[in-house]
């Protein structure tokens, strides 16, 4: 039997007992356990709640695991995480939280801002996921601050995996020359839950390169809001794509605003939302699966 | 193995198929064709399960499966490619082979599926199933998910449309292939160079089976009966 903080961690951080490589886990507001690398300094900031990751220049093919666990009841915990890339590093970052809450509600604000150098090359994947009593707020308002300098890299990969009661997820980015950003979320909404997500990104450079997916699975009574504001301020790529499969009463609002600041800017949208297509569920039904089997390999897929 | 018995569909008073009774047996390769409007696609979609019959009834190795779904269906040994395949966010080759097998597939048995319709697993296999790939592609991977789960009865519905230039060759190739004694082929067709593939033809017209027989039988007399359309045989 796992206990709660092993369940937890394995959800939001694909953790199995300590993590490879650097790490900082957080626990209920307090600093459970910290790792450094040559190369990968971590310290708590002395002014706020939260740490500084500063990753040198030049430092690659390294990961750090940065996961927060929220386990006691009526803690809203809040941090703020900077991130500082050097000059063409090249790491992994996984981050994430994990509520339970019991007896009352809890709630985690986790703020972070990215700070990534010439040439600088991050993957961040960060997942939330909350469990406990349904009736119980289990709330989280993720911000990600994104600062990319000339030629650098940011793919996200974030994932709303269920339970959470109330998110309001904002990630707000500026990208200089040859800069790109890659963004691939996923929410998954059901019961009376409701889940919120802003993207603005600002192409500031020449070449600038960004691109948003956003699939959402929205069940229940549930209810999702997409909102992003693409600005193009030069010869730069950007293109959203929001897609929502409607389960029951789902309801989904889409809306994506570009605004070309320059001639040159290439920009482009397209949303869909609706239910799962018959055709897809009987193909899958003539490959031998149940109508609920293929219901879920669907919208697994989709989610992924 | 596989009976029909006097099956109907009429859809808002529109009778689509009248009174089809053929017994489909082991070890052959059958060709459905027909004029467009004449109801193949529509047997072949009753034969599956896709939609019920009006009236009449369906066995399987003496065993009705008139009111069984889909999926009951399919795991006896029923399989069914479908016509237009169907494009998945989120569902690539390799899972969709995995769900036709029911079983975990390593990028060999990918390969192993996925060549016999042409394609590198490799190329392929993590690649999902939605616009970036060209109907030609997804209708290979339709074909190979079929072959995969090594059925009784395989339905091909037009198994040649939007099929590229792979062409045809290696669609008669699969159908020769495939053929054992345990199992079939009923291949819905427009096509010449799959009628003289067949072991048997059968003509629908009008709702009605027509025809039916060898293909230097009924093929010279097949012109005959063109009565919703004219018939398109494709060189």
């Amino acid at each position: 039997m796992k206990t709660i903080d092993e369940r937890l961690l394995e959800t939001v951080a694909d953790l199995h007992g300590v993590p490879q490589g650097a790490y900082n886990i957080r626990k209920n507001g307090k600093l459970l356990d910290r790792k450094c690398e040559a190369g990968i300094n971590i310290t708590s900031k002395t002014d706020k709640p939260g740490i500084d990751i500063r990753i040198d220049a030049g430092i690659k093919n390294k990961s750090v695991h940065i996961p927060v666990i929220v386990t006691e009841d009526e803690l809203n915990d809040l941090v703020y995480n900077d991130f500082y890339i050097g000059k063409d590093a090249d790491v992994l970052i996984v981050a994430g939280c994990g509520l339970h809450a019991e007896g009352a509600g809890n709630s985690h604000d986790g703020i972070h801002e990215f700070f990534l150098e010439e040439n600088a090359r991050v993957r961040y994947v960060e997942k939330h996921y909350a469990e406990g009593k349904e009736d119980l707020d289990k709330v989280l308002n993720p911000q990600t601050i994104l600062h990319l300098s000339k030629n650098s890299t940011f793919v996200m990969e974030t994932a709303q995996l269920g339970g959470v009661t109330y998110s309001k997820r904002y990630t707000v980015a500026d990208l200089k020359e040859g800069a790109n950003l890659q963004i691939k979320e996923s929410i998954l909404t059901e019961f009376n839950q409701k889940a919120i997500t802003e993207f603005v990104v600002d192409l500031n450079g020449e070449n600038g390169k960004v691109n948003v997916v956003s699939r959402s699975v929205a069940k229940g009574n549930s209810e999702q809001k997409f909102i992003s504001q693409i600005s193009g301020n030069a010869k730069c790529f950007g293109h959203v794509e929001c897609d929502a499969i409607i389960i029951d009463n789902g309801r989904v609002t889409s809306t994506p605003a570009l605004t070309n600041l320059s001639p040159d800017a290439e920009l482009s949208h397209e949303a869909y939302l609706g239910k799962i297509a018959g055709e897809q569920l009987i193909k899958l039904q003539t490959l031998g699966l149940s109508k609920p089997e293929a219901e879920k390999a669907i919208l697994d897929g989709f989610l992924k | 193995m596989l009976s029909l018995k006097n099956i109907s569909y009429k859809v808002d008073g529109k009778e689509i198929l009248k009174d089809i009774t053929f017994d489909f047996e082991l070890g052959k390769n059958y060709v459905i064709t027909g004029a467009n409007g004449c109801g193949k696609s529509t047997l072949a979609k009753i034969i599956m399960g896709i939609l019920p019959a009006t009236s009449g009834r369906i066995f399987f190795d003496g065993k009705d499966i008139t009111n069984l779904d889909i999926t009951a269906r399919a795991n006896l040994g029923i399989a069914y490619a479908m016509q237009q395949p169907v494009k998945f966010k989120g569902l690539n080759a390799k899972k969709i082979l995995e769900y036709a097998t029911k079983s975990n597939i390593q990028t060999k048995n990918a390969c192993e599926y996925l060549s016999k319709v042409g394609l590198c697993a490799r190329d392929y296999e993590k690649r999902d199933l939605d616009n970036t790939l060209s109907g030609g592609e997804l209708k290979r991977i339709e074909i190979a998910s079929v072959l995969a789960r090594n059925a009784t009865v395989n339905v091909f519905d037009e198994p040649e449309a939007g099929i590229d230039i792979w062409s045809f060759n290696g669609l008669v190739n699969i159908f020769n292939k495939s053929l054992t004694t345990n199992n079939m082929n009923i291949i819905i067709s427009h096509q010449e160079k799959l009628f003289k593939m067949a072991d048997e033809i059968i003509l629908i017209s009008d709702g009605e089976i027509k025809l039916h027989g060898k293909p230097e039988t009924v093929l010279p007399a097949i012109n005959n009966f063109n009565t919703c359309s004219k018939l398109e045989v494709n060189e």
